[in-house]
């Protein structure tokens, strides 16, 4: 069902972790749909991204695309990674299956929230950044067994 | 590398006895079941016999099983067919949130056709309270449907305690059985079971072929039209291969029973109560004590299911979840959520059915890779990271 790619990327996955003092970190899906990607940015003085860690809750296509996507955006600047869209990832992957493209949408919301979080932080407005609706790092609901 | 089968609800393998039962009717005696000569009389013999095995092991006649090709058939005619033959005396349905498809997405065919549907709730494991049942009976009611045991969690309904309800108030009750059938022993009369449906390939038998039980008297609509096999309620030549290959899967089934009960439950026991030892944030999800001897339904928290199911793949071992990403919409499984788990725990279901085949080793090493893989699915897992925050004192 999934490219060979997809595979690598899910099984190992690149670039898993957190980032301590991020420049920014983005939060993105809902755990009501299975999907939950957070993405952490370490962004330098020149605006260039130098580290890009994540962590994801979802299916082998969600955690393939976060993995891509780190890839994607390191080394590149805060206006080159915007220009990371959910079909470079895709492409990157050698596809997806239809079901799973808006695994795609959540890794390209993922870096949009980080950076967004980064240019709040830093106070800038980087332009062609919207401010996201998927971000829901706040009111997950504690359930104890 | 080896591979291990925990998926015996899907579907099993079609055992040899079975396979070698089934292959003179392909290319030796494949005369049609319904001609006048000799030679078409053998092919009718044999499907007697597997009619009068099942039959049999139901404690029901002959006359009141028709083999049909599977579960999904037998609970579609057993609903369209009932709904369809008592319109006139009412047009009301009583069934459950957590029947199969087979059935709900019939239900909801009726409706559109004007038929009323009660789909009652359930406690949170699973089990349908016969006192809701018969509430929920109306002077419309025609007819009730509770699955004798649920695919996805195990638990086994109190079908005899609801029988008996139908039966008080006078309405056809059909359980679809298809899970429970020849794992734990039902007696059609003993539990007033009006209608049963059940399937071959889930026993051990072949896929494509199953039957209804329809008790005598029981005023049912033919489901397929033409000629006059299965007492002309459901036409077309008969499956003969299919039908002794079920036969047999019965007759074995029947045979094995108590000692697979025995077997199953006691490797089902020792591998939920490892995975609620050793794993934390594990969570066995329908009854504990009636329950499927096969069947183990785990809820790991933090995780989502289908990576679960791709990581054991890569290590040999089948399984299945309810996560809404192996359903193929974005709602995990209509059973979690009707046992009243959230979603993002019903999306980090595993569920392990177990077969005869499957030994303690098996089971054992199963265990021991799930660990690994619930440790490395929580490493990954923002949510995981957060509740860790948020206990740290």
């Amino acid at each position: 069902m999934y490219s060979e790619k997809v595979m690598d990327h899910f099984q190992n996955p690149r670039n898993v972790g957190e980032i301590e003092n991020a420049s920014g970190v983005g939060t993105v899906g809902n755990a009501k749909c299975g999907d939950i990607m957070r993405i952490y940015l370490d962004i330098d003085d020149e605006g260039i991204i130098r580290d890009c860690k994540f962590k994801t809750f979802g299916c082998g296509a969600a955690v393939a695309t976060s993995s891509m996507a780190t890839e994607l955006v390191m080394g590149k600047t805060v206006q080159e990674a915007l220009q990371v869209t959910n079909k470079a990832v895709m492409e990157a992957l050698d596809g997806l299956p239809p079901v799973k493209v808006h695994c795609s949408l959540l890794a390209e919301e993922g870096i949009h929230a980080a950076l967004w979080d980064y240019a709040q932080k830093k106070g800038i407005t980087i332009p062609g950044l919207e401010k996201p609706k998927n971000d829901i790092s706040e009111g997950l609901e504690e359930e104890d067994y | 590398m080896e591979q291990i089968y925990l998926d015996h609800a899907a579907t099993t393998r079609t055992v040899p006895e079975v396979v070698e039962a089934m292959l003179p009717y392909f290319t030796e005696y494949y005369g049609n079941a319904s001609t006048v000569y000799g030679f078409g009389e053998k092919s009718r013999q044999a499907v007697n016999h597997a009619r009068d095995t099942i039959a049999n092991a139901l404690g029901a006649k002959s006359e009141e099983i028709y083999f049909t090709a599977g579960g999904s058939e037998s609970d579609n005619w057993a609903l369209k067919a009932t709904a369809e033959a008592y319109k006139e005396k009412g047009n009301h349905i009583i069934t459950t949130k957590i029947e199969h498809h087979a059935i709900l997405h019939t239900c909801e065919w009726l409706e559109k056709q004007g038929f009323e549907v009660t789909y009652l709730d359930v406690d949170e494991n699973g089990t349908v309270s016969p006192e809701v049942v018969e509430a929920a009976i109306r002077p419309t009611t025609i007819l009730i449907s509770v699955m004798f045991a649920n695919n996805e969690i195990g638990t086994i309904e109190p079908i005899a305690e609801i029988g008996a309800i139908a039966k008080k108030h006078g309405v056809l009750f059909h359980t679809d059985a298809v899970q429970a059938f020849g794992q734990v022993l039902i007696q059609v009369d003993e539990m007033n079971i009006d209608m049963l449906s059940a399937s071959g390939h889930k026993l051990n038998g072949p896929k494509g072929i199953g039957f209804l039980y329809i008790r005598k008297g029981v005023k049912i609509r033919s489901f397929i039209h033409g000629g006059a096999q299965e007492r002309k309620r459901r036409a077309g030549t008969e499956n003969v291969p299919g039908i002794v290959g079920l036969g047999k899967a019965v007759e074995l089934a029947l045979a094995t029973m108590e000692q697979r009960i025995e077997q199953e439950s006691s490797l089902r026991d020792h591998m939920i109560s490892r995975i609620e030892n050793e794993i934390p944030f594990a969570k066995l999800n329908g009854e504990r004590s009636k329950r499927l001897p096969n069947n183990v339904n785990v809820c790991f928290r933090f995780i989502e299911g289908e990576s679960m199911l791709i990581m054991l793949d890569m290590k040999g071992i089948c399984a299945s979840s309810g996560s809404a990403c192996t359903s193929g919409s974005l709602d995990p499984s209509h059973v979690l959520l009707a046992i009243g788990l959230p979603h993002e725990i019903a999306h980090g279901s595993l569920r392990m059915t177990l077969g005869a085949e499957n030994t303690l080793e098996e089971v054992d090493h199963t265990v021991d890779v799930l660990k690994e893989i619930v440790a490395h699915l929580r490493n990954m897992s923002p949510l995981y990271e957060d509740y860790i925050k948020n206990h740290k004192d």
